[in-house]
């Protein structure tokens, strides 16, 4: 198995080095501006704005770009923001840790509605329980953040007033009080974002308890009179969990890379808002850097997910 | 009447024959508004009443917090690198120029002792040269003193190429030198009757010698005060998270008395405009948003709460259409919209005659800008000096068929019209934006029955505002018939506003597009009305040439002023902001207080 | 029903036995299954047929009566600009379901493409197709958006017609951009299941690679398919919202229920109607196709009984 992993890693780099290089091309093609704002300034003369993309670089051929980022980051230079004239590394991790605790508990609180609600669904399917899950999870992935973000801020915020929808990074109190604050402050955002995950993930859960639930060696174990609860976790739970895992490697780069709409209807100064600025802006260090992070992620987690199905079900062989 | 009394009276004021306020009377009874009446006599030389905001404390501090919030929070906090209004607004918390614009489109002295003027000698008569004097005694947040040195230095590293500064422009053609440790003098190379752009407002704020001097040029980027601004402004920088949060804490060395009354400051950044304006209207969160380019109809609901309203700063923004004077389909060496071309429909002027008769501006106003808008057939919306009484506009689709039928085309089948075979249709794009969206579905509606096909287009903003060469989606590249964005005044003054249309300014592929007359209009006129504007040191007579080119403008549908927009904040009930149209929202920061 | 029931047991052996008549016969038994597919046959109907029926101009404006509730001249009240929700719901709705239903086809099909040929191979193909997956994972969508818009939209529009073209390249982002975690959940399903009994057991049977994905392991690997083709169809109805915003979808003047929902989030105190009736249309779709969805995962899984 550590001969496998290794030799995954090892993989992981030049495809990684491939996918930089995608990335890089789609953002250069990509048309945009990071001096845009100036356009229609009349003190600004147009050929400041010239002057500075060509500064910049931005009028370099792009294979030139690509190396000159590359031989940076090989010496652990992150780049430098067009917009901010700052390290993008400095910028990045200043967002870090907002990123991780709000889009983190959102993940955490989507498993912990998904797995529970899931499994016991798909043992009593179409009981009542199961109808409603259902429905719930139906309404949660219907409706996008954008929608129940302000709905929620409607309800919590104006009509109730119990919880400010603006998120401050900058709470002026100590020990308990800050950290009640922490709390509630990140309530409506954890609550959007990880009642939209947990909806579509307790029907993957749901379904592949489903698939599992069925076979042959289950109704074995259960004719052994093994109790219900012990079926369910010991046989039933570790052959459903491919999927589940799967999809929770596809989610956790996430906790990285923020959620953009979310972020921005709460003022969370996160990753996610980040880039999306930086985009909007073609601030192509950041979003080269941000980018480029995510897809380590996705590889790591990618793999991750292959060595957990090897444990799940040990007749996966990986050779 | 008007001209040779006027002047006399101006004279009169000057020598002191007359004061300012019976002047000021005499035109109000004449019709004309105060703010004209002083514009009239700040162009004539006479030095501007110190026109202070209002101001109620008698005690520096003590106002608790002030929350400022701006949906796009500042990304940097040097005034010479600051790309946008947020930047500059964030800038502008902790750094000062010599003087800032009020309400009124007045200078008020921050820096200065005094606003130059012909009387005090600030001014010379042929308009070539400034003198500013510095007030005394003014210290940065680190204790140093400011002095001529300072603005000296603000030139030079602004001109520097190297330094990549966005305020080169606002520098350029001008040597700035220093008379002594508190006055300097500005001279520039061509008449300027317009002195007042360097070291006032947001490109004119001053940076510290001794910090930066190290990193002018092509090292500006590794200035560590880049991020930890130290200004002479009414605040001290604290903490900075680019787009996110500024926060910052009283100076209680500040040079102006019983200022600042806030003892701590923030300004946090994200989110939207809507919820903004919740978040200071609806729940009171904060104390003041910024920008609040949202539907009229929302904004009074949301006043109906009561924690707080909404205010206006009028300037000289305006939303417009603009018409293509050349063929966007046709490509001449490798160029589409070439001057080589003429437009195939636009070209003619009654067609276009028609399309401003189909900008129902009163729907536009009661649906989408509201109390934020004021209809308007000028381009040139201010100072009131500059704004022609001579134009007019309506909407009448009926009017606009007659010229239509007049101009040879005629309904066909499918209630478009046609002329040789050639369907009336239109390519209107604009950048995405709610309001503008919301726009071109009432155009496209009232041209539809006029019978012209129109096929909207929006792209976004970053790549519609783009210099990119290679980028077919450009505002100037124009690639459409008509298109739509704002245009906005950052000066009380028309000078850069109206020379934008002037024929050397055609954007061209040779000019890489740079070139910023995008409709490609062509008029000797004009160009001569501008040109001899841009050295006119007679008020009056310059004035009247502005008109005239906005004039040359309306009787040739260059654009169809859609909207004359007012700059929206929200602000909660207690709060007492000093704001101007002409100038950014934190440009008289030190002015604001809080009335319980 | 009740009647139905007693009746079929004995009228079929008769007829032989039939994989498809089999399923139809399950599927038939799943009720919620049946409802929904009767519910969204009807709203298909109802965005086909609509115009002819209600033929109020989805563009015609009265800003007069703007944001008024529900009305007998206007059924579903009318939006900021006075334009008839109702009419406007009816025009997006063809749109909306088109577009994701064929969305959701594309993502399906492609992700389980690559998924199934991903699982099978032990060879490079195999880790190939998941580099193609974890780069399209790593994508900054929004970029890529609007690198396509520059690069294909000209094109596409001269070969396909405004319309025509505009639908291609809209089904082709959203779908080709939501394949990898159905790639991702097909492999995975498919490591395990090409390992079980009656895989091997059709393997020393000699049946071909094809024939083991098709007869043996897909069958088995549809479920977290089916689920994430219904989740598709969701977002690929909000998806296409956004694409209006990046200047890539319809024309900015074109109603889609994403679309109107989007615009009616800030009039949500104002004129609640106006984002129920497409939050409405959406979740009945929605639901409608996942219980469709469920009936047919039942009804092809040999060993579920109900």
């Amino acid at each position: 198995m550590s001969q496998y992993i290794l030799r995954r890693l090892m993989i992981a780099i030049p495809s990684l080095l491939g996918i930089s290089l995608v990335l890089f091309v789609v953002l250069a093609l990509a048309p945009g501006d990071p001096f845009g704002e100036l356009a229609t300034n009349p003190n600004v003369p147009p050929e400041v704005q010239a002057a500075l993309r060509a500064k910049f670089g931005l009028d370099d051929p792009i294979y030139l770009r690509y190396l000159h980022w590359l031989a940076a980051m090989a010496q652990g230079d992150w780049g430098f923001s067009f917009v901010s004239r700052m390290d993008v590394d400095t910028l990045i991790l200043q967002r870090l840790p907002t990123t991780l605790y709000v889009i983190g508990s959102a993940q955490l609180l989507a498993l912990l509605i998904a797995i529970p609600v899931g499994v016991y669904a798909a043992t009593r399917p179409y009981s009542i329980f199961d109808q409603i899950a259902n429905t719930f999870a139906f309404i949660g992935f219907s409706l996008p953040t954008f929608f129940t973000g302000i709905l929620f801020i409607l309800i919590f915020s104006v009509k109730l007033d119990w919880l400010p929808f603006v998120y401050s990074t900058d709470i002026k109190a100590t020990g308990i009080a800050w950290a009640l604050e922490m709390v509630r402050q990140a309530i409506m955002p954890v609550m959007v974002l990880g009642l939209f995950q947990a909806a579509s993930m307790t029907r993957f859960v749901r379904s592949a308890m489903l698939d599992v639930i069925r076979l042959d060696y289950v109704t074995t174990a259960r004719a052994k009179g093994l109790g219900q609860a012990k079926v369910i976790v010991k046989h039933v739970m570790r052959n459903a969990m491919i999927p589940v895992v799967t999809l929770i490697a596809l989610q956790m780069p996430a906790v990285f890379g923020g959620a953009i709409v979310t972020e921005q209807i709460f003022r969370i100064p996160g990753i996610g808002s980040l880039l999306i600025s930086s985009i909007l802006a073609n601030d192509t260090p950041v979003v080269m850097a941000v980018t480029f992070v995510f897809a380590c992620l996705v590889v790591l987690f990618n793999l991750i997910a292959d060595v957990l199905y090897g444990w799940l079900d040990p007749r996966i062989s990986f050779r | 009447m008007f001209d040779k009394d006027l002047r006399t009276m101006i004279d009169d004021v000057k020598d002191g024959r007359m004061n300012r306020r019976a002047f000021v009377q005499r035109m109000i009874a004449v019709g004309l508004t105060a703010p004209m009446a002083n514009q009239i006599l700040s162009i004539g030389g006479v030095a501007m009443a110190q026109s202070p905001n209002p101001y109620k404390p008698t005690k520096r501090g003590g106002g608790g917090p002030l929350k400022l919030l701006w949906w796009q929070g500042p990304t940097l906090l040097n005034p010479h690198f600051a790309t946008g209004t947020k930047d500059q607004d964030g800038s502008r918390l902790f750094y000062e120029p010599l003087a800032s614009w009020d309400a009124d489109g007045h200078l008020n002295p921050i820096l200065a002792a005094e606003i130059p003027s012909i009387q005090n000698g600030g001014l010379s008569k042929d308009a070539k040269t400034v003198v500013w004097k510095l007030k005394p005694g003014v210290k940065w947040h680190d204790g140093k003193p400011l002095t001529a040195d300072d603005l000296v230095f603000n030139w030079e590293y602004a001109i520097d190429p190297a330094t990549a500064a966005v305020s080169g422009g606002t520098y350029a053609d001008m040597t700035v030198e220093k008379v002594d440790d508190l006055t300097i003098r500005i001279t520039f190379k061509q008449p300027t009757p317009f002195w007042a752009n360097a070291f006032v407002g947001a490109y004119g704020c001053i940076i510290p010698k001794h910090l930066f001097a190290e990193y002018k040029g092509s090292k500006s980027r590794e200035a560590p005060n880049n991020l930890k601004p130290v200004g002479t402004g009414p605040y001290k920088f604290v903490e900075f998270k680019p787009g996110d949060l500024v926060r910052g804490e009283i100076n209680p060395d500040y040079h102006m008395a019983n200022r600042p009354y806030f003892d701590t400051l923030e300004m946090k950044g994200g989110g939207d405009a809507v919820s903004a304006a919740r978040a200071v209207i609806q729940t009171g969160e904060y104390d003041f948003a910024w920008n609040i380019q949202v539907e009229d109809e929302v904004l009074l609901r949301l006043e109906k709460g009561g924690k707080g309203k909404t205010l206006y700063a009028v300037g000289g923004d305006i939303e417009f259409i603009a018409l293509n004077f050349t063929d966007p389909n046709v490509e001449v060496d490798g160029e589409r919209s070439s001057m080589k071309t003429k437009h195939p429909i636009l070209s003619d002027a009654r067609v276009r005659k028609a399309l401003a008769l189909l900008v129902d501006r009163e729907s536009i106003k009661k649906v989408i800008y509201g109390r934020a808008g004021r209809t308007t057939a000028n381009y040139l919306n201010g100072p009131e000096e500059f704004v022609s009484k001579n134009t007019k506009w309506e909407f009448s689709i009926e009017k606009a068929s007659a010229l239509l039928d007049e101009a040879g085309w005629k309904v066909g089948g499918d209630g478009v019209r046609e002329k040789d075979g050639k369907k009336l249709k239109l390519l209107y794009q604009t950048s995405i934006n709610g309001p503008r969206q919301k726009t071109q579905a009432i155009v496209k509606q009232a041209c539809q029955k006029a019978g012209i096909d129109v096929e909207l287009k929006s792209v976004v903003a970053s790549v519609f505002f783009s210099s990119d060469v290679a980028n077919p989606d450009t505002y100037s590249k124009f690639y459409a018939d008509i298109e739509m964005f704002q245009i906005p005044m950052t000066q009380p003054d028309p000078a850069l506003h109206m020379r934008r249309y002037h024929s050397r300014e055609v954007a061209t592929k040779e000019n890489k597009w740079q070139g910023r007359n995008f409709p490609r209009w062509v008029n000797k006129d004009f160009d001569a009305a501008v040109d001899a504007a841009d050295t006119e040191t007679d008020p009056l007579k310059r004035a009247d040439l502005y008109v005239k080119s906005n004039d040359l403008m309306w009787q040739d549908t260059v654009v169809i002023p859609v909207m004359h927009r007012a700059a929206v904040e929200a602000c909660s009930n207690s709060l007492r902001p000093a704001l101007s149209g002409w100038a950014n929202q934190t440009d008289n920061l030190q002015d604001w207080y809080r009335e319980s | 029903m009740a009647g139905l029931t007693l009746a079929s047991p004995s009228a079929e052996p008769r007829r032989g036995y039939s994989p498809w008549r089999e399923t139809w016969r399950r599927y038939r038994r799943h009720r919620p299954a049946v409802v929904s597919a009767v519910l969204l046959l009807l709203l298909i109907l109802a965005v086909v047929l609509g115009p002819f029926v209600w033929r109020v101009s989805i563009s015609d404006m009265d800003v007069v009566a703007g944001l008024q509730g529900p009305s007998l001249a206007h059924p579903f009240g009318t939006d900021d600009l006075g334009q008839d929700i109702l009419a406007r719901m009816i025009y997006g709705g063809r749109i909306s379901l088109a577009v994701g239903l064929a969305a959701m086809l594309v993502s399906v099909f492609v992700g389980t493409l690559i998924g199934a040929l991903a699982g099978m191979s032990r060879g490079p193909l195999g880790y190939a197709l998941m580099w193609l997956t974890d780069l399209f994972l790593s994508l900054p969508q929004l970029p890529l958006l609007l690198m396509l818009i520059y690069l294909f939209r000209d094109g596409l529009k001269a070969v396909f017609g405004p319309e025509g073209g505009i639908f291609i390249l809209i089904v082709l982002v959203i779908g080709g951009l939501r394949w990898m975690p159905v790639a991702r959940l097909v492999r995975a399903q498919f490591l395990s299941l090409r390992e079980k009994e009656f895989v091997e057991a059709a393997r020393a049977l000699g049946a071909s690679p094809t024939r083991q994905v098709v007869r043996h392991i897909l069958p088995n690997a549809l479920g977290p398919v089916i689920i994430a083709g219904t989740i598709d169809v969701a977002a690929a109805i909000i998806a296409e919202s956004t694409l209006s915003f990046l200047g890539l979808g319809f024309p900015p003047d074109t109603p889609t229920w994403g679309r109107i929902l989007y615009d009616a989030k800030d009039f949500l105190d104002i004129g609640p109607h106006w984002a129920l009736f497409p939050g409405g249309a959406i979740f009945i779709a929605v639901v409608a196709i996942n219980f469709i969805g469920d009936g047919l995962r039942d009804a092809l899984d040999a060993r579920k009984v109900i």
